[in-house]
């Protein structure tokens, strides 16, 4: 008998513990219920565990490359400075949070499978890494607010809320996409989705007559942005560069070659740059992760969602919606990043020396995907204007809402003892309102009180999303009619025009 | 043979343009492996690719590279996949 509990405990702690384990079961147990063969079935699992502990090799990489930023920028600005990557911070709370995050990750999936089958939200959330993401962010948020031994509490309540997350969301945004793409086969499924309807109701109350941004000749200079390496790498650089020559300037000379490592002020600036390079490193094998463990789990995911519940529509990754407007997604993209600099500097010179709120460098995978997505939206609603202050809300939102979040994730930690992870956050907007939910719902003191408020957000979301289907989505509401009216009637003129003036040139030549 | 799916962070569409493109790959009962990348790991992949799928923007980003790039309008259209695999798989 003791042999079989010493088993148990043993599988329990050293296999059902560990999260790159647990997730190459799920992926196993997937393709199993797939039918694929036997090595099919070991590779998939095997790679996605190897994904897995990936995660954990680039994390290091880039803990190492910010820990000397988040001391420059302390030094200089006496703030926190905090660069929101999804992925970083997914990396480096997966290390402590990951098999709770992996069993939420699996319940909760099971739990959106069967609201899709039982309730009219009929949608599959088959955005890989955000599923990954949101799964890490809720337990990372429970875990940190309910404090030590309370694993099952969190997985539980993990699952209920993920599962109702991943239908609901895509549900609000559903309106919104059928106005870009013109019918209503696919949905986002995309946490920056708070940003997305923001930027869709900015351009339509400010682009009621507004052209569409397709109409301009815009350079697309800076499309190279669009490859992820380059952008992060580069914008890493220019961040390091800055606090580098300030404290070059502003820190006392000892100070700042010291937490450089280097001997000197030129090759401290060097190191600065190569530090820039070693996040885009540390980035970048973290993707590569992410791919490897995505490749045999979305599919699997996919496979069973499709037995479950057929006909569902899909919700999608953001840059689905890209090609129906590719100058507003540079646009978009401009325009947020500009709004998160904006709002920078408020929080620089108000926010932060006032209530000690970090400071939120914007970080360039969340601008330019949610940023360009926003963009898109807005001229969907309100043309380039739409565009513009749609593109520039959503760097509003991404900037206030982690600094929001962040400061009570601080205050949860304060309260349980449990350390914070520091230099990085969660960047998409849905993150955010979730996470300073979630927070808020556990400061009120009572853990009891806390789960109660929790649910009751779940049930709120759930009923919202299930009353917008069916009061609006199913009636086949529309955003923005009078602009898309407009907009029509825009075109056809100008088609009309055009025709016209082929018309008169054919009658000359004659 | 083998297949890279791009898209510009080579973890959310190019990995459902993978999925999609092993279904086609099974309907038409070839024996191919299918891999999602970024524009970056994409240029190293398609050394030893047959085949690179992508969007028209990013085949534009992506350049000339190793392997024959089809550009693929809709990724969640199985018959512009299939119509478009079909012509290189049999041509």
């Amino acid at each position: 008998m003791d042999a079989v509990v010493s088993v148990l405990e043993f599988i329990g702690a050293e296999i059902l513990n560990v999260p790159a384990y647990l997730i190459g079961i799920f992926a196993a147990i997937g393709l199993i219920a797939l039918k694929k063969n036997s090595g099919q079935v070991i590779g998939g699992a095997i790679k996605a565990a190897m994904g897995y502990l990936i995660l954990g090799a680039g994390a290091a990489v880039v803990v190492a490359s910010l820990a000397p930023l988040g001391e420059l920028i302390l030094g200089v600005t006496g703030s926190e400075g905090v660069v929101p990557t999804n992925e970083v911070i997914t990396a480096i709370a997966a290390e402590q949070y990951g098999a709770n995050a992996a069993y939420v990750l699996m319940l909760g999936f099971i739990v959106m499978l069967l609201l899709a089958r039982f309730t009219p939200l009929k949608y599959v959330f088959l955005t890989g890494h955000h599923l990954v993401f949101m799964s890490v962010m809720i337990v990372f948020v429970l875990s940190i607010g309910f404090g030590e031994g309370s694993g099952w509490l969190v997985v539980i309540l993990g699952s209920l809320l993920f599962g109702i997350v991943l239908v609901a969301v895509p549900a609000f945004v559903t309106p919104w996409v059928s106005r870009i793409t013109g019918n209503d086969s696919v949905t986002i499924g995309h946490f920056g989705t708070a940003g997305y309807i923001a930027s869709g109701a900015v351009g339509a109350a400010v682009g009621k007559k507004s052209r569409s941004t397709e109409d301009i000749d815009f350079p697309q200079g800076l499309r190279f942005l669009r490859d992820s390496m380059v952008s992060t790498t580069i914008l890493m650089v220019l961040i390091y560069m800055v606090f580098g020559v300030w404290a070059a300037i502003a820190m006392p000379h000892d100070e700042f070659i010291g937490i450089m490592g280097s001997a000197s002020t030129p090759s401290a600036l060097m190191a600065c740059f190569a530090q820039g390079l070693q996040f885009g490193i540390g980035v970048a094998i973290i993707l590569y992760g992410v791919r490897i463990m995505l490749g045999e789990i979305v599919p699997a995911f996919q496979g069973i969602a499709e037995k479950v519940v057929p006909g569902a529509k899909p919700a999608l990754d953001i840059p689905i919606v890209f090609p129906y407007a590719q100058n507003a997604v540079l646009i978009g993209f401009i325009a947020s990043f500009i709004g998160g600099l904006v709002s920078l500097g408020v929080i620089g010179a108000w926010l932060g020396p006032a209530f000690g709120v970090a400071l939120i460098l914007p970080g360039m995978v969340p601008h330019f995907f949610t940023g360009g997505g926003a963009g898109v939206f807005g001229n969907a609603t309100g043309g380039r204007m739409g565009a513009i202050w749609g593109g520039f809300t959503n760097g509003v939102l991404i900037t206030f809402l982690p600094a929001a979040a962040l400061a009570i994730i601080d205050r949860l930690s304060e309260v349980s003892g449990i350390d914070a992870i520091k230099g990085s956050t969660f960047g998409d907007a849905d993150f955010g309102w979730l996470s300073i939910l979630l927070g808020g719902s556990i400061l009120v003191g009572n853990h009891l009180l806390s789960v109660l408020l929790i649910l009751l957000i779940g049930a709120a979301l759930l009923v919202g999303a299930w009353v917008f289907q069916v009061k609006a989505i199913d009636k086949g509401w529309l955003p923005a009619r009078e602009h898309a009216t407009w907009r029509a009637e825009v075109e056809a003129a100008d088609k009309a025009e055009k025709a016209a003036a082929a018309e008169r040139a054919k009658a000359e030549k004659a | 043979m083998k297949i890279v799916a791009v898209c510009g962070m080579g973890i959310g569409t190019s990995v459902l343009l993978k999925m999609n493109t092993e279904k086609v790959l099974d309907q038409l009962g070839v024996d191919g492996q299918v891999e999602a990348a970024d524009i970056s790991a994409a240029r190293g992949s398609a050394s030893d690719a047959n085949l690179v799928l992508t969007s028209a923007e990013l085949a534009e980003e992506l350049g000339p590279v190793d392997a024959e790039v089809v550009v693929i309008d809709n990724f969640f259209d199985m018959e512009e996949i299939t119509a478009k695999l079909k012509a290189h798989v049999e041509g």
